[in-house]
């Protein structure tokens, strides 16, 4: 109490009152930004130089994606199906902002599009190649795929946190996908580093599994990770006992994986491999048994210990060894199911490993192989394949179940699917702005979109680590609750200048002429696309004539309507 | 549809009525399951050993049911043990919360590569649903692992609620009946332009269909099962002035509505320290929750046809540790089970009174399981099929048959 700062930090009133004019300084900032158009210009602008940068240099990416298309084409035309045709320019550059970064293409982003092809005439292929492009490079992607990622790598909970920051490893992730690292350097460095996990994050993966008790991992959690997540086959099932149904992998091939991080444990100077030979309890023996890793397959492209001492960084060598095509097999199925909500091969991290893989995706891995990894490649050559670009119906518009079972499993048309917890909130809360959020947005509004975000998906449910499993159903009934009821939508959707495009749209869009205009906006806000003509009849009848508060919530109405649609709610 | 808006006795009849399915008995038939989160010590509940050295000092009483002893503490429950079993002998190996619960409520081992159902959403798959407009699996105070649907879908995960003394969230339209009515209009209209050319991708979606239920449920007469103020304040009296009590009337409730599985949670029985103390607190929440629960349905004519379970994920060591808790016993700890027809005021096996692992007439969760859906006409053979096209039986375990009646 003696010195005179301290004390009066202590009184409440002092913090209230720093807190409350921390609150007014940002908010005058948002208020700024929102009334002077100049700085909404000029972030606008920004879009618009980083789509119209430079030619997007698709030729030989198209030449790639072609060869996928026809590999998928000899599917479906061997089943008598014709192919969707393909779907608008908007609704693709939509599905690609919802795989890429999770959230959907901000007004301000549909406008630059549309310059791209009406002002300056480029042809639809250029126009997505440059999206797929600016996508590619924005943060909100690396932070999205980095979150996909570790849940792979390192699952969702918070795990130890003695020694495991799960935030570090995502962010290093992030920094990995920004810098465009090849691949196989990510996978190296997360299977091979050593030292603390504070300075060297990428060793979080292996004491996201630590076992506080024994200050070492837990060697199956990792062998698990990295049969799924690495090589694509789930050598898990066999963790107890040989598989009962899949006679491909048998206990010891499970538990030679795990004995790579037997000599792994935790030290004073972090992750060290200093312990000695992996023992593992042998469930049919019931008896410790002393294991040496080993590959479940492959063997001759496993470096031998006078090579590469550390077996950690031979496990490494192996999964990444060019003639080893799992790893690249498993990475390509998993983009795939990211872009598509569905991977070539479902579950997504169960592939086989001899040659009845699908033709496109072996393809695909051969390419990412031949070039280095390089995820940035693939995800472009796959944006770039007609697959991605197929309409969501059939060309007969009547199919019943099997048929649409059959044209969605072999691609002849895209597949509807449900949208992510994390998607439903970026869209929603993208949906509600004019301008694009995100790093470049005011830090309040981040914060604030953050926060959102993670109240939303803790209400609405995180779909955890095995969130690429096909979903089954239409959500549940608390989740549209949420959507028809809830806080979240309410507040974005109701009168409130700062914060919601409806009030937004209603306050420059004030005259009785401007109604088509004020649907059209609302509609390319929510679903990307202007409204039909029924559609803009309907919904400018119902605000012709309407002024002020009405007018505002007619709007508010308008956008709560279209958040509630089946076409906001699956990806199409 | 004829059983729209039927609530209270009549729903049977609203289910008879509605379905059309031949070869299925209509009947009733629900499920309520009293989880004890943490792993309850089975030598202060349900076990209790009074004399010997593993109570360390824990009583126990006689109960309605001659022979029967509970530890004290439960003396609500003591009158009611006539229509009460006890399973004694229930072995497990799963130490961990977290697999353990997986186990416990699914009866099936923890498998990464399956998800298995919970019990309660197995009952609410193989049950007809008709006539519910609330959900028929609902989950009041549940811990960090709810029953889920597991492979059967979302769908079929509880629907999760907190304490009943605060309203259901997100039921009340924030705008008024009048734009609300307008806004769901408008809804469909556009619907119906997204669906024009796509009408089966839609309806394969599901999407309308839990709109639909959504909407049902917020203008169902129904979501008054939730509501346990309109009860009489000796009811709720009876059922204790607690989360977890109000958590059991508003079960009931809910049976008597037509839900299927309600999965009531108190949590706290991770007693590492302070065993006696903090399983005392906890006792006095569960005891006459758990007798109130089990004499209401019986005056109201719902226990024959609702099966009670109550236990949690693991047992407690015989011995204290030096904190005076006990830790983690899969080797030998307890279950109630009531009601569905079963017959009450037996025991099942017993637990070694030295403290060892050996236990006399040793049973899994699963033959719990299975004599649970038994009780409620449902063949514990019956194979459900994975997404990978595996056959799983609904239990793998055996019927208790000296519970049968």
């Amino acid at each position: 109490m003696s010195d005179a700062p301290a004390s009066s930090l202590r009184r409440p009133w002092v913090k209230d009152a720093l807190f409350v004019g921390l609150c007014v300084v940002g908010l005058a900032g948002l208020v700024v930004g929102f009334a002077l158009p100049s700085d909404a210009g000029a972030r606008g602008q920004d879009t618009r130089a980083r789509l119209g940068a430079a030619p997007s240099q698709r030729g030989e990416l198209a030449a790639v994606a072609a060869e996928v298309d026809a590999a998928l084409a000899a599917d479906h035309r061997a089943l008598g199906l014709e192919p969707s045709v393909r779907a608008p320019t908007l609704l693709v550059a939509r599905r690609l902002s919802l795989a890429l970064t999770g959230t959907i293409p901000s007004l301000e982003e549909v406008r630059a599009l549309e310059l791209l092809r009406d002002d300056e005439g480029l042809d639809e292929g250029e126009v997505l190649a440059r999206w797929t492009r600016y996508l590619l490079t924005d943060r909100r992607h690396a932070e999205y795929f980095a979150e996909r990622f570790a849940r792979a790598f390192v699952g969702v909970e918070q795990g130890p946190l003695i020694a495991y920051r799960r935030r570090r490893f995502v962010a290093w992730l992030a920094d990995t996908l920004a810098d465009g690292w090849p691949w196989d350097v990510v996978v190296t460095s997360l299977l091979t580093s050593s030292g603390l996990w504070t300075q060297h994050p990428a060793a979080n993966f292996v004491t996201a599994a630590l076992v506080p008790e024994t200050q070492a991992p837990d060697e199956e959690v990792l062998a698990g990770r990295v049969s799924r997540a690495l090589l694509g086959v789930r050598l898990d099932c066999a963790q107890c006992h040989d598989h009962p149904f899949d006679e491909r992998w048998s206990q010891t091939d499970f538990q030679g994986l795990a004995a790579f991080f037997g000599r792994s444990e935790l030290s004073l100077r972090g992750v060290q491999d200093t312990r000695g030979v992996y023992v593992y309890d042998d469930h049919e023996r019931q008896a410790p048994t002393e294991l040496e890793p080993g590959v479940p397959f492959a063997p001759e492209l496993l470096p031998a210990r006078e090579q590469v001492p550390s077996d950690r960084a031979r496990l490494a060598a192996w999964i990444t060894h060019p003639d080893n095509p799992a790893f690249a097999r498993a990475t390509v199925n998993r983009v795939w199911a990211l872009m598509f909500g569905r991977g070539l091969v479902e579950p997504v991290d169960d592939l086989p490993i001899d040659a009845s893989v699908p033709p496109a995706l072996e393809r695909l891995a051969k390419d990412f192989i031949e070039h280095d990894y390089d995820l940035r490649r693939l995800i472009a050559i796959i944006a770039a394949s007609e697959t991605f670009a197929r309409a969501s119906y059939g060309p007969t518009g009547g199919a019943d179940e099997a048929e649409l079972d059959a044209r969605t499993s072999s691609w002849a048309q895209f597949p509807l699917t449900r949208l992510r917890p994390e998607q439903v909130v970026g869209a929603l809360l993208q949906a509600a702005k004019l301008e694009t959020l995100d790093h470049e947005s005011h830090v309040l509004v981040r914060f604030v979109r953050d926060q959102e975000q993670l109240a939303f998906v803790e209400r609405y449910g995180d779909a955890g680590a095995a969130e690429l499993e096909a979903s089954l159903g239409g959500g549940t009934i608390p989740q549209r609750l949420l959507l028809l009821n809830g806080e979240l939508v309410h507040e974005r959707t109701r009168d409130n200048l700062v914060a919601n495009a409806a009030t937004r749209i209603a306050a420059l869009t004030r005259l009785d002429d401007d109604d088509a205009r004020a649907v059209e906006v609302a509609y390319l806000a929510v679903l990307t696309r202007r409204p039909s003509a029924a559609e803009a009849a309907h919904f400018e009848a119902k605000l012709a004539g309407l002024a002020g508060e009405p007018r505002r919530q007619a709007l508010a109405d308008l956008y709560w309507v279209l958040l509630n649609t089946t076409e906001f709610a699956w990806n199409h | 549809m004829g059983a729209l808006g039927l609530g209270g006795g009549l729903w049977t009849l609203g289910r008879a009525l509605a379905n059309p399915q031949p070869g299925r008995i209509e009947r009733p038939g629900a499920i309520i399951t009293l989880w004890l989160d943490g792993g309850p010590s089975q030598l202060e509940t349900f076990d209790p050993h009074p004399g010997k050295a593993i109570a360390h000092g824990t009583r126990a009483i006689a109960t309605a049911a001659p022979g029967i002893e509970l530890a004290a503490g439960f003396e609500a429950l003591a009158e009611q043990m006539a229509h009460v079993s006890l399973v004694r002998s229930l072995v497990s190996k799963e130490g961990d919360h977290e697999r353990a619960t997986a186990y416990l409520k699914s009866g099936y081992g923890p498998n990464p590569a399956l998800a298995y159902p919970s019990l309660g959403s197995i009952v609410c798959a193989e049950l007809p649903e008709v006539g519910v407009e609330i959900p028929r699996h609902v989950s009041i105070l549940p811990s960090a692992w709810p029953a889920r649907g597991g492979f059967l879908g979302p769908g079929l995960d509880a629907f999760v609620t907190g304490d009943p003394a605060a309203p259901l969230p997100d039921l009340r339209s924030p705008v008024g009946p009048e734009r609300s009515a307008a806004r769901r209009e408008d809804l469909a209209f556009v619907e119906a332009q997204f669906a024009a050319g796509r009408e089966a991708e839609v309806d394969a979606t599901g999407h309308r269909e839990v709109v639909a239920k959504a909407e049902a449920m917020m203008g169902s007469v129904q979501l008054a099962a939730f509501d346990i103020h309109e009860e009489p304040e000796a009811v709720r009296e009876r059922y204790g002035d607690t989360p977890f009590g109000r958590g059991c009337l508003a079960a009931r409730r809910l049976v008597e509505a037509g839900v299927r599985s309600v999965e009531v949670s108190l949590g706290g029985w991770d007693t590492h320290a302070n065993n006696h103390e903090l399983v005392a607190g906890l006792v006095g929440a569960l005891d006459p929750a758990f007798a109130a629960l089990i004499a209401d349905l019986r005056e109201r004519e719902l226990l024959a046809s609702t099966v009670v379970l109550c236990g949690g994920e693991f047992g407690r060591t015989p011995r204290l540790n030096r904190l005076e808790g006990r830790d983690h016993w899969p080797q030998a700890f307890s279950w109630a089970i009531a009601g569905g027809g079963l017959r009450g005021g037996q025991v099942i096996g017993s637990s070694d009174p030295e403290g060892g692992r050996e236990v006399v007439d040793p049973r899994t969760i699963a033959d719990l399981h299975a004599t649970a859906l038994v009780a409620l006409g449902i063949d514990p053979e019956t194979e459900l099929v994975t997404p990978d096209g595996r056959p799983v039986k609904l239990s793998e375990g055996a019927p208790i048959t000296e519970l049968m009646a």
